[in-house]
């Protein structure tokens, strides 16, 4: 079977995209944006991750099942976030306990 | 299997010629490197649980207490954190070259490659010891020693650091969960480094090309993944209160 | 059908043994602690698990016998939270999560998917390697005085102010995990990549998919109890706050991420033995399972609904209660693909071929005492019961009659089905037909009254109890006595049946399935030839079984 061989300047410029989204991360929280922050910070994060998961993990040229085990990986931590946030959320926010009622 | 009246093959066999490198359990190459890269990823899918974990607990007590997040945040040396950063995405690059060598039969170019990835976590690691040394000594270290206040803090700081009365405890968990995340992402670090020098070694000794390189894939995908864990730790634990300093 | 075997294939059992197979491959204790023969493996976990199920089983008897009297007249309080807490662990990680895969899924799987071997077999054999290191640590805990937290090792007691073995303890069952995730990443790779040509997903007997799904469990939530239990560790070396309510940490946090793993362990446990019941029942109806399909999805929907559910051990612990609702319903759910199993189990038996046989002993005990456990679990899923029954007996009898009523019926059924194709010897069929019906009845003596003793509101974890509660109580003793003699008969007559049983011929059953298809026992290799494809499992209607089966199935 021929194995996709990618090419050098693929892997650099994906380190280079890499890098300067280090460097986007760092300039965006120089600045208060609230909640945006986190948000922006997150987005950054998850396309760094993206473009390694993709180039230099070869999900991209790999088969569905690879593709496949990687999303149920992230899906069922998102299960153990939702329904664990679930409890923190609603404890005591959608009606407030009072004492004594 | 001498003690086997018939050597057991699969249908297919009988013509084709044994790599060196098959087990007897797979009947050709290609099913054993689907294998073992399958195998791979689903160890993968246990990690993402794993850390998974510790983002959550983090993700709860940052909510509950930015005040102490924010400020205990602050205290990470970020030049430190970004240049480890950088130098996990090129130890990432150079082990993605390490296996386009082997790709292109250059076997010098695999040594050298994770020669490469492997000085580059090295200095990964006696960045982030310089700095858990730095922790150390501002007594940020959680447990009978701990102590934890905003150095010279701006009126704006100050009225931050107010909200919280409970400022000091609530910041222990901060760093609570700061050395176990970077502790244990080391810990497995350190454990790809000494699986990186195995293969150094192998690869020296010539036993891969573009034929077989298996386990430096494999290894591959591991070291991708650390990486992507830190990519995740970096903006998280350094730069939360980046905007407030 | 496979292709011809050129193997003398003889059902006189004389020769049996004269043949290569893996037993007589190679002798020598080195051939056996370096073997990378699933098979062999298989045996090595056999007599690991029934080592640590001994153990635990010691335990019970001690709590029991406490329990005989309302005063706490045996033990010290402390000793006997001791004791239930090293019942529960031992129990629960070093037997009930690994006995189905580790013994009957490595010695089958490569067998039933037409397989060499599993796909890593060296990796096989540090999986047993890595859960006797673990059961070191912890049998190191339990010789110093064990843990007194219960299994479920609840924060802050188990951080903060436990004074016994936590650390100790808690790593033997982090060590013990990575046995788990090891064998659970074998089955998969194995049934993805490595069955047999011809061998699609919807042709696999559903011992494997009940393997499948449950591998997918054990890969997904195991990890999660693995970096609690390093949290607790560490709480407890560094004095962190993470669960520590007087340092701003949440202990709901670590019951949190201790269920999360926790809660689909127990379809770790159950689902293997539901691939086992599928197996006995066709097997011994001499029919196909009916509505195959829906049994195969039912195990992969038990095992994502079990990841959703877990909040139900939380409903009086202090989550919300619209986290508790959603929990609650959540839970309902889970409990149907279950029972569409036990009514396609009973499906099949309708106008079956039915023979009592031992395992068929056990799959019929199987389906009546898994209905009423899972009954009680939807009865403990409803939110306002469970808040009376929480922490009382009726929760210990609900878990007990799915875990032994269920998993260990399996187990044994199991057992007794393949022990003529592991060893190639027959066991005496009086006496474990015999060892079967103590099994049955012990069992619900011990656990029937358990649910009584719950609903008048025993609690449970007590050492000593009202004296109005005594009559149940030596009742259930009673039956766990009768129990332990039912577990002791098929582990003398299985080990003497290795030396003298009478030879079995390669299939006493006549069953169905690749696995039948090579000698008992099979050789190194499983198959003289490697099997191909043609047709699903359980085709009991096709007439060369019918001729096959008169010439062989030599148990009465």
């Amino acid at each position: 079977m021929a194995e996709h061989v990618t090419s050098r300047k693929v892997y650099f410029l994906v380190f280079g995209a890499l890098m300067v989204l280090t460097l986007a991360t760092w300039l965006v929280a120089q600045v208060d944006l609230g909640w945006a922050n986190d948000v922006v910070a997150l987005g950054i994060a998850v396309t760094k991750a993206t473009l390694v998961l993709l180039f230099f993990m070869h999900v991209r040229h790999s088969t569905r099942m690879t593709a496949l085990t990687a999303v149920a990986g992230f899906f069922w931590l998102a299960i153990l976030f939702g329904l664990t946030i679930a409890d923190y959320a609603s404890r005591g926010s959608i009606l407030p306990f009072v004492a004594g009622k | 299997m001498a003690s086997e009246p018939l050597a057991p093959h699969g249908p297919s066999h009988g013509h084709a010629a044994h790599h060196p490198e098959l087990a007897h359990q797979f009947d050709s190459m290609d099913q054993q490197k689907e294998s073992s890269t399958l195998a791979m990823w689903v160890f993968l899918v246990t990690e993402i649980m794993f850390f998974g974990v510790l983002f959550l607990a983090y993700t709860l007590y940052r909510t509950q207490y930015p005040e102490a997040f924010l400020l205990a945040s602050n205290s990470l040396n970020v030049l430190m954190g970004g240049i480890n950063t950088a130098v996990l995405i090129g130890s990432s690059l150079t082990m993605v070259l390490a296996i386009w060598a082997a790709q292109v039969n250059w076997r010098k170019g695999i040594v050298i490659f994770l020669l490469a990835t492997m000085a580059l976590g090295t200095t990964f690691l006696v960045i982030k010891g310089f700095e858990y040394r730095d922790k150390f000594v501002e007594h940020h270290v959680p447990g009978p020693t701990f102590h934890f206040e905003v150095e010279h803090p701006s009126p704006h700081l100050q009225a931050i650091a107010a909200r919280d009365p409970q400022l000091e405890k609530h910041a222990s968990i901060y760093f609570s969960l700061y050395f176990i995340m970077t502790g244990i992402h080391a810990l497995h670090m350190i454990i790809g480094l000494g699986i990186l020098a195995v293969l150094a070694v192998l690869s020296w000794k010539g036993k891969y090309d573009s034929e077989y390189h298996n386990p430096l894939e494999m290894t591959g995908l591991y070291w991708h993944f650390v990486d992507i864990i830190w990519i995740f730790l970096f903006p998280l634990l350094y730069l939360l209160g980046a905007h407030a300093r | 059908m496979n292709t011809t075997a050129t193997v003398p294939v003889t059902t006189t059992a004389e020769t049996a043994f004269k043949r290569p197979n893996y037993l007589n491959a190679a002798y020598g204790v080195r051939s056996w602690l370096l073997t990378r023969d699933h098979k062999r493996i298989a045996i090595l976990y056999l007599i690991s698990v029934t080592a640590f199920f001994a153990l635990g089983s010691l335990f019970a008897l001690l709590i029991r016998l406490e329990l005989l009297t309302p005063e706490g007249d045996l033990f010290q309080p402390d000793t006997y939270n001791r004791l239930f807490t090293m019942h529960g662990v031992v129990m629960v990680f070093f037997f009930l999560i690994p006995a189905i895969p580790a013994v009957l899924g490595n010695f089958l799987v490569p067998l039933m998917i037409g397989a060499k071997d599993l796909a890593l077999p060296k990796l096989n054999l540090a999986s047993w390697y890595v859960y006797n290191i673990g059961g070191i640590f912890t049998l190191w805990a339990i010789v110093h005085g064990g843990v007194d937290t219960g299994w479920t090792f609840y924060t802050p007691f188990s951080t903060h102010y436990s004074n016994t073995y936590v650390i100790s303890t808690a790593l033997g069952i982090f060590i013990t995990g990575f046995s788990s995730i090891f064998t659970a990443l074998n089955f998969i790779v194995t049934i993805h990549r490595m069955r047999a040509p011809g061998l699609t997903w919807f042709r696999l007997p559903l011992f494997i998919w009940s393997t499948y799904a449950t591998s997918l469990i054990i890969v997904l939530g195991t990890p999660v109890i693995a970096i609690t239990i390093l949290l607790v560790a560490a709480e407890r070396v560094f004095h962190l706050g993470i669960f520590d309510p007087t340092l701003g940490g949440d202990p709901v946090l670590f019951q949190h991420l201790f269920w999360f793993y926790s809660h689909p362990a127990v379809y770790i446990m159950i689902l293997p033995a539901m691939g086992v019941e599928s197996e006995l029942i066709a097997a011994f109806a001499r029919k196909k399972v009916v509505g195959y399909k829906v049994v195969a999805f039912a195990s992969v929907a038990i095992a994502v609904l079990g990841f959703l559910v877990w909040g139900h051990h939380m409903f009086v612990a202090g989550e919300s209660i619209y986290a508790a609702t959603i929990f609650s319903v959540l839970s309902m759910l889970v409990a149907i693909p279950s029972a569409v199993k036990v009514f396609n189990w009973t499906a099949t038996l309708y106008r079956g071929s039915i023979s009592y046989q031992t395992p068929m002993l056990y799959a019929l005990g199987f389906i009546g005492l898994f209905t009423l456990g899972g009954l009680t679990g939807v009865m403990v899923a409803t939110l306002g019961f469970d808040v009376h029954v929480h922490d009382t007996y009726f929760i210990v009898a609900h878990f007990h009659y799915i875990m032994v009523g269920g998993t260990i019926m399996g187990y044994l059924g199991g057992l007794h089905y393949w022990w003529p194709k592991i060893s190639g010897k027959l066991y005496p069929v009086f006496l474990s037909k015999i060892a079967a019906l103590l099994v049955f009845v012990g069992f619900n003596l011990t656990f029937f009254p358990q649910f009584i003793l719950g609903y008048l509101g025993m609690p449970r974890r007590y050492w000593s109890y009202p004296p109005e509660f005594q009559v149940l109580n030596v009742l259930s003793t009673a039956g766990a006595s009768i129990l332990g003699l039912g577990y002791i008969l098929p582990l003398c007559y299985f080990i003497w049946s290795m030396r003298y049983g009478q030879d079995s011929g390669d299939n006493p059953w006549g069953a169905v399935g690749l696995e039948w298809d090579t000698t008992s026992p099979p050789p190194t290799e499983n198959f003289y030839t490697m099997p191909v494809v043609t047709h699903g499992p359980y085709e009991y209607n096709r007439e060369e079984v019918h001729n096959r089966m008169s010439q062989e199935g030599t148990i009465g």
